[in-house]
């Protein structure tokens, strides 16, 4: 077979473009359009509205999209996540009912994998699904669910045998939220933020073939979840590049966006904002001060070397080079750097890091760093899991010993 | 230049993050020498000696490999590399703690020849150096062990056609076995950055009295040297105005921050190996200690620090190489990064080899000495710190 070549690529998107593109239709319509042709997911199977392309001729497709500002297909949030796993685990019936509505954005997806009592050992989850007849009983709790108040569906890992090893214990379902027995309440942070919710189980339904993968393999299937997790970006997504275009399709993508980045609006803060650091000293004159400039200096060795880091592990593996450790550090790194940062700030800011709300510094993003920084340390794993992880699978250190390799039933729980 | 090759040019200026095969194969030839010729053996052997190195290993380093002269341009008898390779050089021998008079003959004193004299003076004297035939050190510091230029106070009195120095310089890397000594000394009548020149003294020139320092780190020999009435030439043609002085001794002490940096991260790999390997297989309460988070975390921790030090060594060593404009700020950034991770996987090493890493027989305490020695040496963390802001225009 033939190689397909960049350049074929590129002229057969254009051609396509050029005869279907208008920022005239609405969102749905267009995406429609795009979903049938292949080309808003052209690393997919044909089968399932892709058109089997390399991933490494993606991003010749992406700029033809962007040289004329044509929108892609729905991206945001975890509807990329449940595509992904759908495309591996899931039946053709499931595929076939879902990727479609993905794609153009129609529905919106939540992950409910984590509970109050399993954060760092997310197969300890102890949410039940009991087989009546052609549906499952959904009972328990989810927690740090984002954008569940205006999700259709959820990816949910639920316990349906308590007489294995935990791991063997857990099934992988698509439940309908919006259903009696589902309630989604928000969950207030520490920062006033209200980016995740709390996801309440009351008998609630899910169909037979709403499950993903087999009875007892529900970790394996959310394992490709959390891969693609580690994979994507999570957070902000980017418009598309519309500059001075105007157009129906791009202000109901602008309102799709909006929704869809709004848990994400402190995660900036979240990291620590090194780069206000400089700017900030010069203002307040902790640039004078020696302790200050100390602190400062510390901080910004860290940051453009944590930097330099992750631009090491990329170049490596742009390279095809064996990946050297530098490439499992990024998120301690991240974490270190936004604790420094948080710490340097405060010396920067002085007495005025006691208020807060949009008189304070920077209109209250000073205090938003120093009351969002702690999520950093916890959130997609936290500091003690890297740690677990870059000792075991970077170092070869031995696990420590468990306690909870026999059935789940006799696992202490919380 | 036509826009094409302004173009070009602007792209093979850009910093690397990885290096070249070629790098990686001198690094492999470098590293084979280090580990047959600079075993633990050989450290502890040389450092209780007073001169510090083996000649026979210098030579060979000299003539097989052409170390000294890795980053001296061909013209003056060096292989015309430069600083990323100088950086793998010191990588690896800061990994092997070789003890030899490499950082003050040809990090130091060949690089301020370069920076500070003339084409005759470079012609004449780097050859030797390149060659490994003569050692050479740089005399900055003083009684005081400032590495500020403005603390600089031994004066320069032109006689005849030369200068005749006076005072004294210390803490001199090797001082005591130079066969040529590059002075840093300050013409009479100036202060602070003005008036400061590099000369060059031969180490057996009347007035000259030089006195090995029992040094904490045996590793790295210091020296006193005493100068009274010292005949000396000036480096440069003096016609470069009051500041060439200072300017060629900041680029050259940059650049061997840059070199220490590079050495720090080396000898750093070498503990934190030690220290994982022992804590795979070191028995405590039925298990090996490296299966408690404690320790995992431990090493976890001290990973991440020595290769953000390591990221940032790497990538001033290519600032200087590419002469990006950043790159003397990144030198002070690269020191006091290195300098405060080498001490920390130092004291680590040492806690988690518990009770034997204290001891004498250990060998932990041969790279610990050299983390200590290297924090201080070229100026200690918090002094880059400040300069690096400065440089930052902070």
């Amino acid at each position: 077979m033939s190689q397909i070549s960049e350049a074929d690529v590129q002229a057969e998107v254009r051609t396509w473009l050029a005869a279907n593109w208008d920022p005239e239709l609405s969102l749905v319509a267009w995406r429609t359009k795009l979903v049938d042709s292949g080309w808003g997911m052209p690393q997919w199977p044909q089968e399932w509205h892709g058109r089997g392309l390399p991933l490494g001729l993606v991003r010749a497709v992406e700029e033809e999209f962007g040289a004329i500002g044509a929108v892609g297909v729905a991206k945001s949030g975890i509807r990329l996540l449940a595509a992904a796993t759908l495309l591996e685990h899931g039946a053709d019936q499931l595929k076939e009912r879902f990727l479609r509505r993905i794609l153009t954005g129609e529905d919106t997806w939540c992950q409910l994998f984590s509970e109050p009592g399993s954060g760092s050992d997310l197969a300890g989850a102890t949410t039940r699904a009991e087989l009546h007849g052609d549906y499952w009983l959904i009972n328990g709790q989810k927690v740090w669910t984002t954008s569940a108040h205006h999700a259709d569906y959820g990816l949910l890992l639920a316990r349906t045998d308590w007489d294995v090893p935990k791991h063997q214990g857990l099934s992988y379902f698509v439940v309908d939220i919006k259903q009696p027995g589902v309630e989604v309440q928000p969950l207030k942070q520490m920062n006033g933020h209200a980016s995740f919710n709390q996801v309440f189980f009351t008998d609630a339904q899910v169909a037979a073939e709403n499950r993903i993968g087999e009875v007892g393999e529900g970790w394996k299937v959310a394992m490709t979840t959390l891969a693609h997790e580690r994979r994507g970006a999570d957070g902000l997504r980017s418009p598309s590049t519309r500059g001075e275009r105007t157009g129906r399709i791009y202000v109901e993508e602008q309102t799709e966006l909006e929704t869809a980045n709004q848990p994400y609006k402190w995660y900036p803060q979240r990291a620590g904002r090194v780069d206000l650091v400089l700017d900030r000293a010069k203002e307040t004159g902790a640039n004078t001060n020696p302790h200050a400039r100390q602190e400062i200096a510390k901080l910004m060795i860290l940051a453009k070397s944590a930097e330099w880091t992750s631009r090491r592990a990329r170049a490596a593996q742009r390279q095809g080079r064996p990946q050297g450790p530098e490439g499992s550090l990024g998120k301690l790194a991240a974490s270190l750097v936004a604790r420094t940062a948080a710490r340097v700030h405060t010396v920067i800011t002085g007495a005025e890091a006691l208020l807060t709300g949009p008189e304070s510094p920077r209109k209250g993003t000073i205090a938003e760093i120093l009351v969002s920084v702690p999520a950093i340390s916890i959130a997609g794993g936290t500091d003690e899991i890297q740690r677990n992880i870059i000792s075991e699978r970077v170092l070869g250190l031995p696990k420590e010993p468990r306690f909870d390799t026999g059935p789940f039933r006799e696992v202490r729980k919380n | 230049m036509s826009e094409t090759d302004q173009t070009q040019f602007e792209q093979a200026r850009r910093i690397q993050f990885t290096f070249t095969d070629e790098q990686e194969q001198f690094r492999d030839a470098v590293r084979r020498f280090m580990t047959e010729k600079s075993p633990t053996t050989a450290v502890r052997r040389l450092m209780e000696t007073n001169e510090g190195y083996d000649l026979d290993v210098w030579q060979q380093l000299s003539n097989q490999l052409g170390l000294p002269g890795i980053h001296i341009p061909e013209q003056y008898g060096g292989a015309g590399f430069g600083m990323v390779e100088l950086g793998i050089v010191m990588e690896e021998m800061g990994r092997a703690l070789l003890c030899a008079p490499y950082f003050s003959t040809a990090v130091l004193a060949a690089n301020a020849l370069l920076n500070a004299g003339t084409e005759a003076q470079k012609a004449s004297l780097l050859p030797n150096l390149a060659s490994g035939a003569r050692l050479a050190a740089l005399a900055v510091t003083e009684l005081g062990g400032a590495w500020d230029p403005q603390a600089i106070a031994l004066t320069a009195t032109p006689d005849g056609d030369g200068f005749r120095l006076d005072g004294t310089k210390s803490y001199v890397v090797d001082g005591h076995v130079a066969d040529l000594l590059v002075v840093v000394g300050r013409t009479s009548g100036t202060t602070g950055r003005e008036g400061l020149a590099l000369f060059t003294v031969s180490a057996d020139t009347a007035g000259v009295t030089r006195s090995l320092l029992p040094s904490m780190d045996p590793t790295r020999k210091l020296a006193r040297i005493d100068f009274d009435r010292v005949q000396a030439r000036r480096l440069g043609d003096g016609q470069d105005g009051p500041t060439a002085g200072v300017t060629a001794l900041e680029r050259t002490l940059d650049q061997a921050a840059i070199a220490l940096a590079n050495e720090m991260v080396g000898g750093a790999q070498a503990l934190f190996d030690s220290a994982v390997d022992y804590a795979k297989l070191r028995v405590q309460f039925g298990r090996t200690i490296g299966s408690f988070q404690a320790i995992k975390h431990k090493c976890a921790d001290m990973l991440l620090d020595m290769e953000l030090a390591k990221s940032a060594a790497y990538y001033a060593a290519q600032a200087a190489a590419t002469d990006d404009p950043e790159w003397p700020a990144l030198a002070c950034l690269a020191k006091a990064g290195a300098s405060d991770m080498y001490l920390h996987i130092a004291i680590e090493t040492i806690q988690i080899f518990g009770g034997i890493g204290f001891t004498w027989d250990n060998d932990t305490h041969l790279w610990f000495k050299r983390a200590k020695s290297s924090e201080v040496f070229l100026g200690e963390p918090h002094y880059h710190r400040e300069l690096l802001l400065q440089r930052w225009g902070v």
